[in-house]
């Protein structure tokens, strides 16, 4: 308490901030590490001279340098290894991949080795490292690259799991992330990198992982999202609103460990709750808020529960795309259900 | 007198009998763990029987202050010469709490010990390769003189962690040491059937990186050769991939049987030339070793053992509430 006091007493200095993308905000996020500790480094495809796919790196290797920002060779399981080794040898290294869904010949090195060595060396090896990839559906990018798979990795002891929806949780959850003793993997709304823009602190801070937020106070309904769907629960909230429906919402923004108390807090007191995810429903994390609920707080429902997820089939291209995905049509049809019980 | 090959190497004749002890420490650990194993004490046992000679070549061959070793589930050899004790091995054997691999945590053979550079593995095969990459990379990016040295088996040559790992450090000019110990068979399947190529070594080519394949039932040859690649690796020449070529002189694990896949006739042609036996002529017939000092070593390294084993034997398990211990840094 008498540090508390103390803090107070200092004169703050005046924060300077930018006006940020959630995709800047990645870039400053990085930038801020790279400044600020030597042994930072970054990994990945077409990350130096190009910037990025998304620009997620513009301009990095050009001020930190080809040794600290490498362009890989294209080969996923290489980069999240030669990251392992790095780790290993006292580096810090952010791995980007391209996409989520080029995860997948870089599961074995994240499933054997990235989440398990603290464990199965007792502590005396142990792999701090963020995992950065962009992820999910919306943006009319061809098969594979709009996959939303964070269940893989949420299942998955010894790894952490975060997902910002803003440019500011951008920010401080990759610091967050980098400063952890544990592998993190983030990962990043691809849908939402460029949508809106807020004041994003030029230095360094941290959004702490494993603690959900709530963006909206309300009494009739939780709506608990994450990621890119955080618009769409928004919008769906606005509508109901107008059929005099109020809406609390919790963006969760870590997926593993999850804030279990933010959504029991709510949800206690709402009595009804809307899980929206874009991943297909069988399997998906809505599942484990489900049964969170049910450990917590199943005697204050007064509904069951409504999922609005993806289907349960592959994410379908450009076409379709906006039919697989929730809809705020379709999170406020959940909404009702809840509600009219 | 044979020809003396060791001293042009720069190797003592202390040193090349120390290098054969850490061998036959190695078998006779190994044939322990079988006959433990046999009578129902211990769950599995992996061999480095028919490898200690490249094994424990190489690992001379490296710095012990500071290189990093990233070995695989044979190498018995690698890891005895880097620091590891008979004790060490035998408490992983047993799976008790005091095995400082794991805690009991992993199999046998799946070595990690910090305090001796030995990098924790894990068992899908060649994950390993990039692992030591990183860490050459992490070596160069610090100017620090570093070696990574790396094992695998022919089989899993195959694997693409093993292609994407040396595909970086060639690009990368890193100082790193692929070894592939080339016993002829992944489990079951020969190398013929394994390999399109004439020789692992051949791959090296493609990753910009010269290869040789040595004999790897001599371990004067295979100290050569990966001290001529830690060479070039110091001098900043970039990776070297070498395959030493001996024969696994028993099943896979504990638990296949090989007659069903390999001939006897096969594997006593190769007990010929064991390592351990043609060393050991070797070093008497260059008047390095002799009955008397052999004697001795057979008696120290019996001594290890059998303190080892009862050392082990007697240690306790893991508590069952261990296991939920060091998954996360805060829930140590």
């Amino acid at each position: 308490m008498a540090m508390e006091m103390e803090v107070k007493d200092i004169p703050q200095k005046k924060e300077t901030t930018q006006f940020l993308t959630i995709v800047q905000a990645v870039n400053d996020g990085m930038k801020t590490l790279l400044e600020t500790d030597d042994t930072v480094m970054i990994l990945g495809e077409d990350i130096g001279k190009n910037g990025g796919v998304f620009r997620a790196t513009e301009g990095l290797q050009e001020k930190f340098g080809a040794d600290r920002v490498i362009d890989t060779p294209l080969a996923e399981a290489g980069i999240i290894g030669t990251s392992v080794g790095l780790a290993v040898n006292g580096f810090k290294p952010i791995a980007e991949i391209q996409f989520l869904g080029f995860i997948y010949p870089a599961y074995e090195q994240i499933m054997t080795h990235v989440s398990r060595i603290r464990m199965r060396t007792m502590g005396h090896f142990s792999v701090p490292m963020v995992i950065r990839a962009p992820y999910g559906a919306g943006i009319r990018s061809p098969e594979i690259h709009s996959d939303s798979t964070e269940t893989l990795f949420t299942h998955m002891p010894g790894i952490k799991v975060v997902c910002p929806s803003t440019p500011y949780d951008a920010k401080g959850l990759l610091i967050a992330a980098m400063e952890d003793p544990d592998p993190v993997l983030m990962l990043e709304p691809m849908k939402s990198y460029r949508a809106k823009r807020e004041e994003v602190p030029t230095g360094k801070y941290t959004v702490e992982i494993g603690k959900g937020k709530k963006v909206k106070e309300g009494t009739d309904v939780t709506l608990i999202a994450w990621g890119a769907m955080m618009t769409v629960v928004e919008k769906a909230a606005e509508q109901a609103e107008k059929k005099g429906i109020s809406c609390e919402i919790i963006d969760l923004r870590t997926l593993y460990p999850i804030d279990r108390e933010i959504i029991a807090e709510s949800v206690q007191k709402t009595g009804r709750a809307v899980i929206v995810h874009e991943a297909q429903l069988t399997g998906g994390l809505g599942n484990d808020i489900v049964s969170i609920i049910n450990d917590t707080s199943f005697l204050y429902l007064r509904a069951p529960i409504e999922r609005v997820t993806g289907f349960d089939v592959p994410v379908p291209f450009f076409a379709l795309e906006e039919d697989f995905l929730p809809t705020p049509a379709r999170v406020v049809e959940g909404i009702e259900k809840v509600v009219h019980f | 007198m044979a020809e003396n090959r060791h001293s042009v190497l720069g190797l003592s004749d202390e040193t090349v009998l120390k290098m054969y002890e850490t061998m036959l420490l190695a078998r006779r650990l190994d044939e322990r763990m079988w006959l433990l194993n046999r009578s129902g004490k211990i769950p599995f046992v992996i061999s480095c029987q028919g490898q200690e000679a490249a094994q424990v070549g190489a690992a001379f061959a490296l710095d012990k202050e500071k290189d990093y070793v990233l070995p695989y589930y044979r190498d018995m050899g690698v890891v005895l010469t880097f620091g590891m004790t008979a004790a060490d091995l035998m408490l992983s054997g047993f799976a008790k709490a005091e095995d400082p691999n794991s805690g009991g945590r992993q199999m046998p053979g799946h070595f990690g010990q910090k305090k001796n550079r030995i990098v924790t593995g894990s068992s899908p095969v060649t994950t390993q390769v990039p692992h030591a990459v990183g860490i050459a990379l992490g070596g160069k990016m610090a100017k620090e003189d570093v070696v990574a040295f790396v094992t695998f088996g022919e089989g899993s040559s195959n694997q693409g962690d093993f292609h994407e790992g040396a595909n970086f450090a060639g690009v990368h000019k890193l100082p790193v040491i692929f070894m592939c110990e080339n016993n002829k068979y992944a489990i079951s399947v020969p190398v013929e059937k394994q390999l399109a190529c004439e020789n692992v070594a051949d791959r090296a080519q493609g990753y910009g990186m010269p290869g040789f394949t040595v004999d790897g039932n001599d371990p004067i040859e295979v100290y050569k050769y990966v001290k001529e690649a830690a060479d070039r690796a110091r001098r900043g020449e970039g990776p070297t991939l070498i395959e030493t070529v001996s024969y696994r002189l028993t099943a896979h694990s504990s638990d296949d049987d090989d007659r069903t896949y390999r001939s006897p006739d096969e594997v006593q042609k190769a007990k010929t030339n064991d390592p351990i036996i043609t060393f050991g002529q070797y070093l008497k017939e260059t008047g390095v070793l002799n009955d008397e000092l052999e004697k001795e070593m057979n008696d120290r390294v019996m001594k290890e053992v059998n303190e080892a084993t009862e050392y082990a034997e007697n240690a306790p398990y893991a508590k069952a509430e261990d296991a939920l211990t060091y998954v996360y840094a805060e829930k140590q």
